[in-house]
């Protein structure tokens, strides 16, 4: 194991990556030269030359065309989209040509890339350079969507995404950043679609990803301590695809279940998840499904502001109570 | 390049002489596959509009009629391997490049022996084994990914080059733009192609667009030589193909045609395209691009029997490929639930 930020575990994944396929190419603003505007991909540039380490103008729908092109012709592309509110800028590349076209050519064509971003609130950016996308591109089919919370999976998972056959929206979280973590050394690739319980607990299930899992994680922790509730933590990790199956194991011990989502409250990832609790374990439960959000208003960007409404450890601990209670 | 209007109807041809292309001179067996091309494309697309009329196309479909010898020229120069990305007026482009009448009309009517089975549509026509990297219905969206599959032909060094077919519509979006810009400073082998057919959907271009010549004028902004050709005069259009694929195989990156032309009919199924002054469709009715070619190849002395042999396989073929599309079952339903994902599947959970 070696001792890793979240930032430099992003770079460690890309050059594992590179060094085992040619076909895996890097594109981006500001990414080669500078190392990435977080510093995420310093180095690349100097391992593996300008031929597969690029810089890009700005020019969102250019980078994510260019990454769709070479994708369906035989390489890998990871693109970076700098901040994942850009998104916006180019989305027709995503939801209308890279995630529809396997389908609609009857499966003639497939888009092994990567679409990395920094996602998510808690830097005092403002609304256009903080929100949560991530049920974005879970609305979207034929993405698939990862939000790692450590170092360690933003390694592992990173690695799977460049290696599956399907594109893959990967959400890392920009205040994590500098969130150092334990990282296995060598080559490190976890499956996309499994969720973990990283804390165990009988009382209620609580069900969170990237920024909002080291919150939940405060919060069994308190809950604990000082009300006696025991609470059992499921990194989510991936919304698509959804690893249902830990999830509805864990609401069927604990009976009851909590979404911690950093997105806006409407259609967040969330109530796609209580949704299917309330379908297939709705007699199982002893109490009402609750969701943790930011409430639907773009982030404000004073720290006052953004840490009144993102998610806290506090809020999570309330509404628990209100619920075990 | 000169800048010399065509008679009666604007147009500008391009002088080639400057230009060393993969051709010097065409051949007669070259002018009769172009003939022959064009003829069929043709044929296709007025079947496609005939299947319309008789409700056995359903949806909205986008005709290339007078525009054949955009995508005959490009489709007899470029090489088997060579990556084509259209638009949704893209039969033509997908047919030129080896797809059979019958998937593309099957495809139209949601056949199940359709190109795509069904999964695509008029709009979606794609043949990967044919080079025929799809038809985009978002306007200006396939301009980056061609740039992106010329990007790995380069990494690759296969000498491969991806030709992007838009119309003139498409220069007034931002991913033109992007695409263009991108496309040069990365010294990409890819060629944008604008069929300038005049109008946008319903709206004449030169209403909405800042200059004359929608694209050839914008060339300069990038760095390209502007290149102005009569879209419709199928020798040009091959000769250009061949300058333009030239240049990108040899690495000298990305070139992007302006090619006037004329579509016969309205913008989709659904338009008569009754905005059209009457004196400027007759005027370009009489430079359709296949009895004009017709006249010249005679007048060249290409013997008139090979060409009624063309015409007269081409219509047996249409006619073949039509029973065969109509005798066709509809798709089975469930491939409705299936290739989402590599893997076959449409999963998304466990």
């Amino acid at each position: 194991m070696a001792e890793l930020t979240y930032r430099e575990a992003v770079g460690e994944a890309i050059a594992q990556e590179m060094r085992r396929d040619t076909n895996v190419v890097f594109l981006g603003e500001d990414v080669a030269a500078a190392g990435g505007v977080f510093k995420t991909t310093t180095g690349l540039l100097d391992e593996f030359g300008p031929d597969r380490v690029k810089d890009t103008p700005i020019s969102e729908q250019a980078i994510i065309g260019a990454a769709m092109g070479a994708s369906m012709t035989g390489l890998r592309p990871i693109a970076e989209i700098m901040f994942s509110d850009f998104f916006a800028v180019c989305w027709d590349l995503v939801a209308n040509q890279i995630a529809k076209t396997r389908y609609m050519t009857d499966g003639q064509c497939s888009f092994p890339l990567v679409l990395r971003s920094a996602n998510g609130g808690g830097s005092r950016f403002g609304a256009q350079h903080s929100q949560s996308v991530e049920n974005w591109a879970m609305a979207i089919p034929g993405l698939k969507v990862v939000a790692p919370s450590t170092a360690a999976d933003v390694k592992g998972l990173l690695a799977a995404s460049v290696r599956d056959p399907d594109p893959v929206m990967f959400f890392e979280q920009k205040s994590l950043y500098a969130v150092k973590g334990e990282v296995p050394e060598g080559e490190h690739v976890e499956p996309l679609g499994v969720a973990t319980i990283l804390r165990p607990g009988t009382d209620v299930t609580i069900a969170a990803l990237a920024a909002m899992v080291p919150r939940a994680l405060k919060a069994a922790e308190t809950l604990q301590e000082e009300h006696g509730v025991s609470a059992e933590v499921v990194d989510v990790r991936c919304l698509v695809p959804l690893d249902t199956r830990t999830i509805l194991e864990s609401v069927s011990r604990t009976g009851r279940f909590m979404t911690v989502e950093e997105n806006p409250r409407l259609c967040g990832w969330g109530a796609e998840l209580a949704s299917i609790v309330a379908e297939e374990l709705f007699w199982d439960l002893d109490g009402p499904i609750v969701r943790v959000t930011t409430p639907h208003i773009p982030l404000p960007s004073a720290d006052a502001l953004e840490d009144a409404v993102l998610p806290s450890p506090q809020r999570i601990v309330e509404n628990v109570k209100r619920l075990v209670d | 390049m000169s800048n010399e209007p065509l008679e009666g109807i604007g147009l500008v041809s391009a002088d080639l002489s400057d230009t060393s292309g993969d051709i010097a001179y065409i051949d007669t067996e070259t002018r009769l596959r172009l003939y022959r091309k064009m003829y069929e494309c043709r044929v296709l697309e007025q079947r496609a509009y005939d299947l319309f009329m008789q409700n056995l196309v359903k949806g909205t479909s986008h005709l290339a009629l007078g525009q054949e010898a955009v995508a005959a020229g490009f489709g007899i120069a470029m090489r088997h391997d060579d990556y084509t990305f259209c638009t949704y007026r893209g039969h033509n482009h997908t047919y030129v490049r080896g797809v059979s009448m019958s998937a593309i009309l099957g495809e139209l009517m949601g056949r199940e022996c359709g190109l795509l089975r069904g999964k695509g549509g008029s709009m979606h026509l794609t043949s990967v084994e044919h080079g025929a990297m799809g038809s985009y219905a978002i306007i200006g969206a396939h301009l980056p990914v061609a740039a992106g599959a010329a990007w790995s032909a380069q990494y690759r060094g296969t000498q491969q080059v991806a030709v992007c077919f838009f119309g003139d519509g498409t220069t007034n979006i931002g991913a033109f733009h992007e695409a263009l810009n991108f496309a040069v400073i990365w010294k990409l082998p890819v060629v944008f192609v604008c069929e300038n057919n005049l109008y946008m959907e319903y709206t004449p271009i030169e209403a909405v667009t800042a200059v004359k010549n929608p694209a050839a004028d914008r060339a300069a902004a990038y760095g390209l030589e502007p290149i102005l050709i009569d879209g419709n005069d199928v020798d040009v259009v091959y000769e250009t193909a061949g300058a333009a694929l030239s240049r990108a195989r040899k690495g000298d990156g990305p070139s992007l045609i302006e090619a006037q032309t004329y579509r016969h009919g309205g913008h989709s199924r659904a338009d008569p395209g009754k905005y059209r002054p009457d004196e400027e469709l007759k005027a370009w009715l009489a430079r359709d691009p296949i009895p004009m070619y017709r006249e010249r190849l005679v007048s060249l002395g290409i013997d008139e029997e090979a060409l009624e042999a063309i015409e007269s396989e081409s219509d047996t073929a249409i006619d073949a490929a039509t029973e065969e599309a109509r005798n066709s079952p509809p798709p089975p339903v469930d491939i409705a639930h299936i290739d989402v994902w590599a893997d076959g599947s449409a999963s998304w959970r466990n």
